[in-house]
């Protein structure tokens, strides 16, 4: 084992955050991980911006231009992109969307809904610009593992990371391969 | 007088995607501040069409940290679909087991892994600390009893739905499948030690915000009425019963209020910089109807906890912080308050025979319409749905627990910023202080938007017309940089 602790970043895009409550699901295994990792932009960390990394753990596709920027930060800075789970690989549940137009989505929720007052469709500068249809993080960058799931298990997690700390192929035998 | 904007994007240790603008005017006063919600998912939408039957299974994919509320909260709008006004009572044991496990275990991440570190190492420790790896570094007793407490409740989850999350529970009038005796075995030897570990992180809250009572109370103080579900006693229940607000003193002004007619009780304003509406009261209108949910709000609008030790907690609380209690960091303690109650209601609901009964299905007549009301671990969460004659989903309303906490969020960061903002210049130390605010309410944005996503976090300072003038950024190493 190098002495180096690996560094790894985690975020969801248009995800729901599943996975990476799944990634916790290790339960007290996170003790002996932390030997291991040493946690870079993360959800449960404070940090923002995106240094080095060995890994990079992305949940969700992309919904929004903004998606798209931080998924290309992941790319530049992380040796090794692992889409996590079905959203990330195929879209999930939020490309159900791709059915319909933006336009219809934001209609159906600010000025259809069910007691809505001021119906206005929200429109500021600080809100990013909807991508036309969600799609996968492959259609964008390149990949280098993929964790299939809705979420992937826990022990596919410690899996990955454990390949890579080794430096070979990870060994995602069938009960930690999903497709639900 | 012109006006001048802070943004903090992303906020972090909050499950979900958002940042926050400041608006400052010349004179340096705080006059608004907005926490955006940049995400959205067209829900409402992309459900239309979809076979009701669908919907516990669609709708928990919004939010995978309470999707057990979001799977049991569409079950229930699926049951009044089906006709079934009455579930049976193995069916609806198992449902409340689930739920109870699903509050436990939400309950358990945010206070350990998401707000611990802020509580135990101070709301300015540096940025390298404030996260689970140093609390299970340095406080590794605590770490470990916040990890078990979240396992035992995931475990149950799986037991019952086959999944720890996005499990498949239950059908409409119906559950999938009883617990056997031998699943139930090992949840029954665990359960005495979750319970004192639940008690003993109520005393830690409790300890933690005395040690510091000044600021913990003063800290980005404001008042509202508070709504939550309660029994037929006023007692205080989280999947079922009917809705209770009060004031701000603590009066009631809605009482029993029917879950099935909650758009006669609030609607849903919608501004233009966020894709999060703002509920509120529609007697009190859109300026003044506001209001708060979730574990402070609950523990404050019942009239009691019928679990001894919660009971026993709920009071000290109510002695110590008043009734109704206000400052938003109190949701902590209340927090852990219901932890336990969960944990108490799940050690009764185990050794209930009816939880390995096989009579679970109920039928009745075909409805075009299902109203779901849940308390989820942040607050009420409501489900709407329509259906055609094909069964499929004409028209869906999700009103989520953070969504309720939308303009509370804003006037605790208004406030906060007031208290702190150090005349015109971003300083690291209000960037923290924001994000505490926001992290009391637990706010998943990812229910908020109806998915959720990280929030890294930037605070930029702009003037009125958007034009940068400052900006801070934290950076991987810790470092701050303009
Ligand atoms: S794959 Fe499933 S668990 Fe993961 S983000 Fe998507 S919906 Fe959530």
């Amino acid at each position: 084992m190098s002495a180096r602790k690996l560094k790894v970043a985690t975020c969801s895009l248009a995800g729901c955050f599943g996975c990476h409550m799944s990634f916790l699901d290790m339960d007290e295994q996170i003790v002996d991980l932390i030997e291991l990792i040493e946690f870079d932009r993360s959800p449960l960390t404070d940090i923002k911006t995106i240094g080095a990394c060995d890994i990079g753990l992305i949940e969700g596709g992309l919904c929004n231009d903004e998606n798209v920027h931080v998924l290309q930060q992941f790319r530049q800075h992380c040796r090794i992109l692992v889409a996590v789970g079905a959203c990330a690989i195929n879209g999930g549940v939020p490309a159900l969307r791709n059915r319909f137009t933006v336009q219809e989505c934001l209609e159906e929720s600010y000025l259809h809904g069910v007691g809505v007052v001021e119906a206005q469709i929200p429109a500021d500068p600080e809100l990013p610009s909807l991508l036309p249809q969600v799609i996968p993080i492959q259609n964008v960058v390149k990949v280098d593992f993929f964790l299939p799931g809705c979420p992937p298990p826990a022990t596919a997690f410690v899996e990955i990371i454990q390949a890579v700390r080794d430096n070979r192929e990870p060994r995602l035998d069938y009960p930690m391969r999903r497709f639900d | 007088m012109s006006e001048t904007r802070y943004v903090i994007d992303p906020v972090t240790r909050v499950e979900g995607h958002g940042k926050v603008t400041l608006l400052v005017n010349d004179a340096g006063e705080v006059t608004q501040a907005r926490l955006h919600i940049v995400e959205f998912r067209g829900f409402e939408k992309f459900i239309q069409g979809r076979p009701y039957w669908e919907l516990p299974l669609v709708v928990q994919r919004l939010c995978g940290i309470c999707p057990v509320s979001h799977h049991l909260a569409a079950a229930k709008a699926i049951d009044q679909i089906a006709g079934v006004t009455q579930l049976s009572a193995p069916a609806l044991k198992l449902r409340r087991l689930m739920h109870f496990a699903q509050v436990l275990q939400s309950h358990a991440l945010h206070f350990f892994h998401l707000a611990s570190p802020d509580l135990l190492f101070g709301f300015q420790s540096p940025e390298q600390q404030r996260n689970i790896v140093a609390v299970i570094r340095q406080h590794p007793d605590i770490a470990i009893q916040g990890v078990r407490i979240r396992k035992f409740g995931q475990q149950i989850i799986e037991a019952i739905s086959g999944k720890r999350i996005h499990g498949i529970a239950a059908l409409p009038g119906s559950m999938n499948a009883a617990l056997t005796l031998e699943k139930i075995q090992p949840f029954l030897q665990g359960i005495d030690t979750i319970i004192a570990s639940c008690e003993r992180t109520v005393a830690l809250v409790q300890t933690l915000t005395e040690q510091d009572a000044d600021f913990h109370l003063d800290f980005g103080y404001i008042e509202s009425p508070f709504m939550g579900l309660v029994g037929p006693q006023g007692e205080l229940e989280l999947y079922d019963g009917n809705l209770r607000v009060i004031d701000s003193q603590g009066q009631i002004l809605v009482d029993q209020f029917p879950c099935a007619r909650y758009f006669d009780l609030i609607q849903e304003q919608v501004k233009p910089w966020s894709y999060m509406k703002f509920p509120f009261l529609i007697q009190r209108g859109t300026e003044n109807g506001w209001y708060r949910v979730g574990p402070l709000a609950r523990v404050n609008a019942c009239t009691r906890i019928d679990t001894p030790k919660a009971e026993q907690a709920r009071q000290a609380f109510r002695q110590h912080m008043g009734a109704p209690a206000h400052s938003p960091l109190l949701f902590h303690w209340t927090r852990m308050i219901e932890a336990l109650h969960c944990a108490e209601a799940i050690k009764l609901l185990l050794e209930d025979p009816d939880i390995q009964s096989n009579d679970l299905q109920r039928s009745g007549v075909k409805q075009h319409t299902g109203i779901g009301v849940i308390e989820a671990p942040r607050g009420t969460l409501f489900h709407h749905y329509e259906i055609d004659d094909e069964d499929r989903v004409t028209r869906a309303n999700l009103i989520v627990s953070t969504t309720s906490n939308n303009q509370a969020m804003n006037d605790t960061i208004r406030k906060v910023a007031t208290q702190h903002l150090d005349g015109h210049s971003l300083t690291p130390e209000l960037l923290n202080l924001v994000e505490v605010a926001i992290r009391a309410y637990d706010p998943c944005l990812s229910c908020a938007t109806h998915a959720v996503g990280t929030m890294p976090l930037q605070l930029q300072l702009q003037t009125e017309s958007g034009a940068l003038l400052q900006q801070l950024q934290r950076n991987s190493d810790g470092t701050i940089t303009a």
